[in-house]
C-alpha cells in the first residue's frame, strides 16, 4: 500500500506536471528547430511570437464569453485556436515578407538574421503590450479538474489523492495529436519530404526543382500552428502574461539545443528532458520517502536537491553541459 | 578634419537633444539621462570590443552587469560582524573547498591521461565537494540569513571606498568571462549567443536567490557614493552661498525676505540634486574618456589589426600563425570586464542593488541594439549608439504621448481607444527601438558611424 501511495505522490507532483510542462516546451522547441533547420537562424522572437498568437486567443475568448458562446466543459479558448492560428500565420508571413525575406535572398550570415529577429522581438513585444497590456490574465473556463484529490481518495481508499487538472489532460492530448500530424506530414507527404530535403542541402534541393518559396511558406504556416497552440496550452495551464512568455524562450531554446537543433524529434524529446530535469531536481522528496523508508530512517529535511528558485538555472546548466560534451545535441542535430 | 565631420555632427545633435530636454523638462532629468547614456556607452564599448573587433557574439551582457553590481555591494558595504561570527568560518571553508576542487580537477586534467578513470575521478571530486558544501554551508546560510533579516541578513562587504569596486567589478566580470569563454567560445555564432544568454541567466538567478551574499531580491539600499549627499549640500553654507550668487537676479525679484528665503530653499534643493548628478557625470566622463583612449589606441595598434584579421578570416589568420583561440578568449575577457565596470558604475549611480531588476531585455538586447545602431567596430559609433538608444528608450514615452495626442486630437477625451493608447504610451519604447534596429539593419547595416580602417 505504501508503495502505491509513494507512486501516486510522485505521479501527482512530478510526473504529470512534468509531462504537461514538457509538452508545452516541446511544441515551442519544434517551432525553434523548424525555423533553425529550414530558414537557418536562431529566432529570438520565439517567446513573443507564441505570446502574439495567445493574445488573440485570450481576446477572442473574452469576446466569445461576452456573446455567450462556450465549449461545454472544455475551455472556450480551444474554440478560438483556428482564428488565433490564422492571425498568427498572417503576422508571421507579414514579418517574413517585410523583414526576413530580404536577408534570406541576400544570403546573410545566420548571426545577422538572429540579430534581425531581436528587432522583430522588440516590435512584437511592443504590439502585444499596446494591444493587451502587460498584466496577468487568466482565460481558463469550463471544468477545472478531471479528477479531484478527494474523489480519488474515496474511489480507491488510498491516503494520497491524485489530481488531474483538465488543462494537463488537454495539453498532453493536444500535443500528441499536433506532433503526430506534423511528423506524419514531414515524413509521408511530398511537401514534407521537400522540406526535409531543403533543410538537408539547400542547393541540391533547388536543383531538384523544389520551390523555395513554397517551402518557406509552409514552414511559417507550421511554425504558426505550433507557436499558437503551444502558447495557448501554456496560457491555459498557468496564465497569460507577456513577460513570462518572453522568458519561456530560454528553456525552449535549451530544449531545442539539447535535442539537437534542426531535428524535430530531438526537440520533442528535449522538451521533456528539460521539463523532467527541472521538476525532478527541485522536488522535495520527503513525502515520497516517508512512504518508502522504514520509520527509523525517515528523513527530517525536505530532501530537496535544489531550491525551486533554481528551476530555470537547471535547464540552462543541462544545456551548457550538453553543449560542452555533445555540441550537436543528444540526437544528431541539423537534420529534419 | 573632414574624416571626423560626421562624428562631430552626430555628437553635437545628441548633445543638443539632451540640452533641449534640460530646457523643456528639467536639468535634473537631462543629467539623469546623460549619466545613464554614459553608463550605456561604457557597456556598448565593452560589447563593441567583442562584436566589432572580434566578431564574438555575447548575449550575456546582463550577467556581467549584475556581477559588476554585486562587486559594489561586496566591496563598499560595511561588514556585518554578527553574520561573520555566525557563519563566516563555514562560508570561508566552503570557499576553500571550491578552490581545492578547482585545483585538484586541474591537477587531474594535467597529469592523468584522457580515460574513463579520469572522468570518474573528476565526477567524484565534484560530487563529494558538492555534498560537503551542502553540509557545511546549509546551516551557516540559515544562521547568516537569520541575523536581523529586515536590515542585513547577509555577510556584508569589505567597507572599502566605492570607487575601488569599479575595478573589482571589472575583475569579477573578467573571471566569469574566463570561465564562459573556456566553455563556450568554440561554439558557432548563434549557439554562442544562446549559450551566453543562458549562462547570464544562471548568474543572475544565483545572485537573486543566495540571500547570504547580497540579500537577493530583498535588495541592498543606501550604498556609498563617491559624490556628496544632497542633504549635506543643503545644509552647508558654501553651497547655499554659491546658489545665491548664481541666482542673484532671480532672488532680487522677491518682494519680502521670507519669500526670498522660500525661493532660495527651493533653488538649493534643485541645485543640490543637479550638483550631485554633475559630480557623477564628471566621474563617468573620466571613465569613458580613459576607455575611449585605450580602446582607440588598441584598435589601431598591431594587435587591433590582428583582431580584425581574425574576425574577417579566421583560417587565414590562423595560417599566419595567430593563436585564434587564445585571442578570442582574451578579447572576450577584456570586453566583459568593461561591461562589469559599467555594471558597477550603474549600481553606484543608483545607490541601490536590485538583483530582481536584471532582465535580458533591458541589459542584453537593448545594449546590442546600441552596438548595432551606433556602428560596429567603431568606438565613437559605439558611444554614440549608447547615447542615441538610451535617449530614445527614455524619451520614447513622452514622444509617443505627443504623437498620440496629435493624431487623436479630434477624438473626445472619453474615447476608449484614445484612453487605451495614452495608457500604453510607455510600451512605444519597444516599438521605437525595434523599428530603429530593423531600419538600421536594413538600410545602414554598418551603423550610424561605420567602421573606419586607416590604411598605412
Amino acid at each position: 500500500m505504501d508503495l502505491i501511495n509513494a507512486v501516486i505522490v510522485l505521479l501527482n507532483y512530478t510526473i504529470i506536471p512534468a509531462l504537461t510542462y514538457g509538452s508545452q516546451l516541446a511544441l515551442g522547441a519544434i517551432f525553434v528547430t523548424l525555423i533553425y533547420g529550414i530558414l537557418r537562424f536562431a529566432n529570438f522572437a520565439t517567446g513573443d511570437m507564441m505570446s502574439f498568437g495567445t493574445m488573440f486567443a485570450v481576446l477572442l475568448t473574452y469576446y466569445f464569453q461576452s456573446i455567450g458562446i462556450n465549449f461545454g466543459f472544455l475551455p472556450t479558448a480551444l474554440l478560438t485556436i483556428p482564428f488565433a492560428i490564422f492571425m498568427m500565420i498572417l503576422y508571421m508571413l507579414l514579418i517574413d515578407q517585410t523583414v526576413f525575406k530580404y536577408y534570406r535572398i541576400k544570403k546573410s550570415p545566420p548571426v545577422m538574421l538572429a540579430m534581425v529577429s531581436v528587432g522583430v522581438m522588440f516590435v512584437t513585444q511592443a504590439i502585444i503590450r499596446i494591444i493587451i497590456g502587460p498584466t496577468d490574465r487568466r482565460f481558463l473556463d469550463g471544468e477545472k479538474f478531471i479528477l479531484k484529490a478527494t474523489e480519488f481518495k474515496e474511489m480507491t481508499g488510498l491516503a494520497e489523492g491524485l489530481t488531474i487538472k483538465s488543462t494537463q489532460m488537454i495539453t498532453i492530448v493536444v500535443t500528441i495529436i499536433v506532433v503526430a500530424i506534423m511528423f506524419w506530414f514531414l515524413n509521408k507527404t511530398k511537401t514534407g519530404t521537400s522540406m526535409r530535403a531543403y533543410s538537408d542541402n539547400e542547393d541540391l534541393a533547388l536543383l531538384s526543382g523544389i520551390d523555395p518559396k513554397k517551402v518557406v511558406l509552409i514552414t511559417w504556416i507550421i511554425a504558426g500552428i505550433l507557436a499558437t497552440i503551444g502558447g495557448i496550452l501554456y496560457g491555459l495551464d498557468k496564465s497569460y502574461r507577456p513577460f513570462v512568455y518572453f522568458n519561456n524562450m530560454l528553456p525552449i531554446f535549451a530544449a531545442a539545443i539539447v535535442g539537437g537543433i534542426g531535428n524535430p524529434y530531438g526537440a520533442f524529446f528535449g522538451g521533456y528532458v528539460i521539463a523532467f530535469a527541472e521538476i525532478f531536481l527541485t522536488y522535495a522528496y520527503k513525502r515520497f520517502l516517508v512512504y518508502l523508508l522504514p520509520e527509523s530512517l525517515e528523513p527530517n529535511s525536505l530532501m530537496q536537491l535544489l531550491s525551486t528558485d533554481y528551476k530555470f538555472a537547471i535547464s540552462f546548466s543541462i544545456l551548457v553541459i550538453v553543449l560542452i560534451f555533445r555540441p550537436s545535441g543528444i540526437f544528431e542535430g541539423k537534420r529534419i | 578634419m573632414r574624416n571626423y565631420l560626421n562624428i562631430i555632427v552626430a555628437y553635437s545633435i545628441m548633445m543638443l537633444l539632451i540640452i533641449l530636454v534640460g530646457i523643456f523638462q528639467s536639468w535634473s532629468i537631462a543629467l539623469t539621462i546623460f549619466n545613464y547614456c554614459m553608463i550605456s556607452a561604457v557597456m556598448t564599448l565593452g560589447a563593441n570590443i567583442q562584436w566589432g573587433y572580434a566578431g564574438l557574439i555575447n548575449f550575456g551582457i546582463m550577467g556581467y552587469t549584475a556581477l559588476g553590481g554585486l562587486a559594489v555591494v561586496l566591496v563598499s558595504v560595511a561588514p556585518v560582524p554578527e553574520a561573520w561570527s555566525a557563519g563566516g568560518v563555514n562560508m570561508m571553508t566552503c570557499l576553500g573547498i571550491i578552490i581545492l576542487m578547482i585545483f585538484s580537477t586541474r591537477y587531474i586534467l594535467k597529469n592523468i591521461q584522457k580515460s574513463n578513470k579520469r572522468n570518474y575521478l573528476i565526477a567524484g571530486i565534484i560530487i563529494v565537494g558538492l555534498i560537503l558544501i551542502k553540509f557545511i554551508a546549509g546551516p551557516a546560510i540559515e544562521q547568516i540569513e537569520a541575523v536581523d533579516p529586515a536590515k542585513t541578513g547577509f555577510l556584508g562587504g569589505l567597507g572599502l571606498p566605492v570607487l575601488f569596486s569599479w575595478i573589482v567589478g571589472g575583475l569579477f566580470a573578467a573571471g566569469l568571462a574566463f570561465v564562459v569563454g573556456k566553455v563556450a567560445l568554440g561554439l558557432r555564432a548563434d549557439y554562442l549567443a544562446i549559450a551566453t544568454l543562458l549562462i547570464a541567466e544562471i548568474v543572475v538567478s544565483i545572485i537573486k536567490h543566495e540571500d547570504w551574499l547580497a540579500r537577493g531580491v530583498k535588495n541592498v539600499i543606501g550604498l556609498k557614493r563617491p559624490a556628496p549627499y544632497e542633504i549635506d549640500l543643503q545644509t552647508s553654507p558654501w553651497f547655499i552661498n554659491l546658489v545665491e550668487k548664481f541666482h542673484s537676479a532671480k532672488l532680487d525679484l522677491a518682494n519680502s525676505l521670507s519669500e526670498r528665503q522660500d525661493i532660495l530653499n527651493q533653488l538649493v534643493i534643485d541645485a543640490s540634486s543637479v550638483y550631485v548628478k554633475l559630480c557623477f557625470a564628471g566621474l563617468f566622463l573620466v571613465v569613458v574618456i580613459i576607455l575611449l583612449i585605450i580602446t582607440q589606441k588598441a584598435l589601431y595598434s598591431p594587435w587591433g589589426r590582428m583582431m580584425r584579421a581574425i574576425r574577417d578570416n579566421e583560417e587565414a589568420a590562423s595560417a599566419m600563425g595567430k593563436n585564434v583561440v587564445k585571442q578570442h578568449l582574451f578579447i572576450f575577457i577584456l570586453g566583459s570586464a568593461i561591461v562589469g565596470i559599467a555594471g558597477a558604475m550603474m549600481v553606484t549611480n543608483d545607490g541601490l542593488f536590485t538583483p530582481g531588476s536584471y532582465r535580458p531585455m533591458r541589459y542584453t538586447f537593448v545594449i546590442w541594439v546600441m552596438v548595432i545602431v551606433g556602428g560596429t567596430g567603431n568606438n565613437f559609433g559605439a558611444i554614440l549608439g549608447g547615447f542615441v538608444v538610451w535617449f530614445l528608450w527614455v524619451e520614447a514615452a513622452p514622444i509617443a504621448l505627443f504623437f498620440i495626442n496629435l493624431f487623436t486630437a479630434h477624438l473626445p477625451e472619453t474615447n476608449e481607444i484614445k484612453i487605451h493608447l495614452i495608457n500604453s504610451a510607455p510600451y512605444f519604447r519597444f516599438l521605437l527601438v525595434g523599428i530603429g534596429l530593423l531600419l538600421i539593419m536594413r538600410f545602414r547595416p554598418q551603423g550610424i558611424i561605420p567602421e573606419k580602417i586607416i590604411k598605412q
